[in-house]
């Protein structure tokens, strides 16, 4: 999907919660050992939401940084699109809520995004799409999750909070968008029913026949058809949903450890779900140089991938520091224990 | 609370507009219909806040209402916002140990409670400590 | 002149529940014992009743039952006699001894009743604090997790910082209200504390604790008002109404004018020295609304006994106890009395009576001859003061 018209990112912004639990934390309720943890899934310690944070409140603070880096009034904004996996209601939009927030209402339309991990790109893509096309003048686009994973599943070590934002148009560009592929098909890896509180996945099977293949072929498909190579690229930017699998991706497709080392945030920040990576595309952003090409691919269970080819414009350096960088947000932090983790994620009933 | 007493205040608790007066040039938050300078002569119009202040007092809640048993221990307070008028809300992200008269505080959106399991859920524009 | 009433208005009875957990007592059975209290105190039969008004802060809430007003006239055996109900929050019961009083002076009626009353223990102590809650802005200060306490915690801390209060000095109101209520025999809490109890009993809302905060409690009070010169044949010891005044202030904290006090008090305290011919120094002994630790001290400040910022000071030299310069709350104030919120109001005037008659028993202030009533609603919105005299 090569866009006929220049479109591409105007403004950037991600949030990540001040909370943080330590895989040691973790391990010593489950008995488990916290080295084997830390070592097979490349994560230190994950974000933890507090009582006043939800997926629309960190959408909500994401959209905010990045309309301060975009510089546009926000009534300029033609759709909001949410992507989510933990949306505070299971009907009733969180987008409305974000547009309201930023005063981007009422002349937009609006929707929520759901497939699993990458509904955030999904939403990227349609507002491309709506802007490239003239239909909309901009086009906001978030993937924001308070993750979910059950209490003694490995998921719990990693399920982390956090999202981020961005900004499509057609002016101002901050990152030009060359191409976006994707790559899909039904592969039941991972899923919460309705109603259920915890997702299930499949353990093992989550790897080979879902997310390192549809990654494959997704960034596979894009590097074909605007007729690059992984050494065309400065960064390379995958899914995280711990710190091993986006490596090893990386390595399957030929890229460098510095092509993608920039944008891992898995293991301070843990598996933010549909935030992921777009706060490993945030974590680049922030030291990219103009004319450098950035490869993004996303990864949703169920099984999609969304891979895009980026190019940065001369812009980012006016906007860089108009909201904070990720790292500010990823260094601000206070550790919490399992009691106080369990009382912030609502494990509690009262 | 109910749903549309919260509906008909979401702009005013999402981005902090109130109102101001064009005839004395006095801002409020929460915003106000009337003028209580100007009474009839005065004429109120929207005004957006920047949601930047200082903390003017505050308490730490640990006995919440109904709807706040989660939360505690939670700070609350009376912020100065830089445009003169003074507001109340949470204080969030930091110890209660850490608040003082005077901190700085800024804007940031947040969950305050919802109506039980199933019901609505309230959002709001509460405070924490400015750490950029 | 304005502000003054068109005719003398006396006190002639006064009753009063105790005050406290009555679990076997319901809403109705409050409010006739204490009505019929106050009417053997007078002498009256309750034929010669005109009018009731009555100050109730939330039945709707607390039991469930607006309209109160017509089940008071008619529990009561008092139908058709009109019976209003006033609310003001807290200063309910003030309000509604205020109605009772112009009702009088205007002579639209003669003998009239005014009573207070509120059963709070039919609901859950979470309920309770949530009805209670309602006295503040429900919009933009409840909304968003802001307690009663806290908010006047917000004032106490406010207080601290301008003025230096220290907490051992909040805590000595409490203190004396406890060892005061030790000599009311219908006071809640009849046992004394001390300040190292008040610092070290569980936080409710920094710097607030649960010592320095009112109780939740059930209780009425009621008395009989009539002019002046009927008074003086009915008893031989009634105490006229010198002055009353009213004042409003904003309901939220954040749109008052300060925090270290409540301006309400001020303006309506100024009005009714104004209108008695007295100042704060000719006063013998008041009942204050001392809901939590920090409403006393602002109030003894407020009402002129002492400058702003210097109420810690004279507590610590003993100027509002009992043989003190101005006897503060020698009844136990609401802190140790009891808090029964739409009674309070009137039970600071049957204390102020029951002095001024010089019936008080142990807590008797000596040669008491001017006594004030201060009764605030919510955090400030509304206070309601009055001065009496004893008149022989």
């Amino acid at each position: 999907m090569i866009p006929s018209e220049k479109v591409g990112i105007v403004g950037y912004g991600g949030y990540v919660p001040r909370y943080r639990i330590k895989v040691e934390e973790i391990a010593a309720v489950w008995g488990d050992d916290p080295e084997a943890i830390k070592s097979g899934l490349m994560i230190e310690e994950k974000s933890v939401p507090s009582e006043t944070e939800d997926s629309a409140t960190i959408a909500v603070e994401a959209a905010r940084n990045a309309l301060a880096r975009a510089g546009i009034d926000p009534s300029e904004i033609g759709a909001v699109y949410v992507g989510s996996e933990s949306p505070p209601y299971a009907v009733k939009p969180t987008a409305t809520i974000v547009a309201e927030a930023i005063g981007a209402t009422p002349e937009m339309t609006a929707a929520d995004y759901e497939f699993a991990c990458k509904a955030g790109t999904a939403a990227i893509q349609t507002c491309s799409g709506l802007v490239a096309s003239g239909m909309i003048d901009y086009g906001l686009a978030i993937g924001a999750d308070t993750a979910q994973g059950a209490p003694g599943d490995p998921l719990e070590y990693t399920a982390a909070a956090g999202g981020a934002a961005y900004i499509v148009g057609r002016e101002n560009l901050v990152a030009e968008l060359e191409g976006t592929y994707s790559y899909t098909t039904d592969t039941p890896d991972f899923w919460r029913r309705e109603g259920q509180p915890y997702p299930r996945h499949g353990g093992r099977f989550t790897g080979a026949p879902a997310y390192f293949k549809h990654i494959v072929n997704a960034a596979r498909g894009l590097m074909e058809e605007l007729d690059l190579s992984p050494e065309d690229f400065d960064y390379a930017v995958f899914h995280q949903p711990n710190g091993k699998f986006p490596r090893k991706v990386a390595k399957m497709l030929g890229f460098e450890p510095d092509q993608v080392e920039p944008s891992i945030v898995v293991d301070k920040v843990g598996n933010t779900y549909s935030g992921s990576s777009l706060l490993g595309f945030h974590a680049v952003l922030d030291v990219a140089e103009p004319g450098d090409r950035i490869l993004l691919v996303s990864y949703g269970s169920g099984a999609g991938s969304d891979a895009f080819s980026f190019v940065v414009t001369d812009r980012i350096e006016e906007v860089r520091d108009a909201a904070p960088r990720l790292e500010e947000y990823i260094e601000d932090k206070v550790y919490v224990t399992y009691g106080e983790y369990a009382k912030m994620k609502k494990k509690l009933k009262f | 609370m109910s749903v549309p007493r919260f509906w008909r205040s979401i702009e005013n608790r999402y981005r902090l507009v109130g109102t101001v007066c064009k005839n004395c040039g006095e801002k409020f938050f929460p915003p106000r219909v009337v003028c209580p300078n100007c009474r009839r002569s005065g004429e109120m119009e929207e005004y957006e806040f920047s949601g930047r202040g200082e903390v003017y007092s505050y308490s730490v809640v640990r006995v919440p209402p109904e709807g706040f048993e989660d939360k505690a221990p939670y700070v609350v307070g009376i912020v100065k916002l830089e445009e003169g008028p003074l507001v109340t809300g949470m204080i969030v992200d930091c110890e209660p140990s850490e608040v003082e008269i005077g901190m700085p505080v800024e804007a940031t959106f947040r969950r305050v409670s919802e109506e039980g399991e199933d019901g609505v859920i309230y959002y709001s524009l509460e405070f924490r400590p400015v750490r950029r | 002149m304005p502000g003054r009433l068109k005719r003398d208005v006396a006190v002639v009875g006064v009753g009063m529940t105790r005050f406290g957990e009555l679990w076997d007592m319901s809403f109705d059975e409050l409010f006739i014992e204490a009505g019929l209290e106050a009417l053997e105190d007078a002498g009256l039969s309750g034929d010669e009743i005109e009018a009731i008004y009555v100050g109730n802060m939330s039945a709707g809430r607390f039991i469930d039952q607006e309209h109160v007003a017509s089940l008071i006239a008619d529990r009561s055996g008092m139908t058709p006699v009109p019976c209003t109900r006033v609310e003001a929050a807290c200063a309910s019961g003030g309000l509604a001894f205020r109605h009772a009083v112009l009702a009088v002076a205007s002579g639209l009626f003669d003998v009239v009743i005014a009573g207070g009353v509120e059963k709070m223990t039919d609901v859950t102590t979470e309920e309770a604090t949530s009805i209670l809650a309602t006295a503040s802005d429900q919009e933009w200060e409840a909304f968003h997790g802001v307690t009663f306490p806290a908010l006047y915690a917000m004032m106490a801390r406010r207080h601290m910082h301008e003025y230096g209060t220290d907490r051992e000095e909040l805590a000595l109101p409490p203190v004396k209200n406890h060892r005061n209520a030790t000599k009311n025999p219908k006071a809640q809490f009849r046992f004394e504390i001390t300040v190292e109890q008040v610092i070290e009993s569980p936080p409710i809302a920094d710097p607030l604790r649960l010592l320095d905060c009112s109780p939740v409690s059930d209780g009425a009070a009621a008395v009989v008002v009539c002019p002046l010169d009927m008074a003086k044949e009915l008893t031989d010891t009634p105490v006229v109404v010198k002055a009353s005044a009213q004042a409003s202030d904003a309901i939220a904290l954040h749109d008052r004018e300060t925090l270290t006090g409540l301006p309400a008090t001020v303006e309506a305290s100024r009005k009714a020295y104004k209108a008695a011919g007295i100042g704060p120094e000719d006063v013998d002994v008041a009942e204050v609304h001392d809901c939590f630790s920090i409403a006393e001290i602002m109030a003894v400040e407020d009402l002129g006994f002492v400058e702003k910022g210097e109420a810690g000071e004279a507590y610590r030299e003993g100027m509002f106890e009992i043989d003190g310069e101005v006897a503060v709350n020698p009844s136990g104030g609401l802190k140790a009395k009891g808090h029964p919120v739409g009674a309070s109001g009137v039970a600071q005037v049957v204390e102020i009576v029951e002095q001024l008659r010089g019936e008080a028993g142990k807590r008797q202030v000596d040669g008491a001859e001017i006594g004030l009533t201060h009764n605030v609603g919510g955090s400030g919105g509304t206070v309601v003061v009055h001065v009496f005299e004893r008149a022989d």
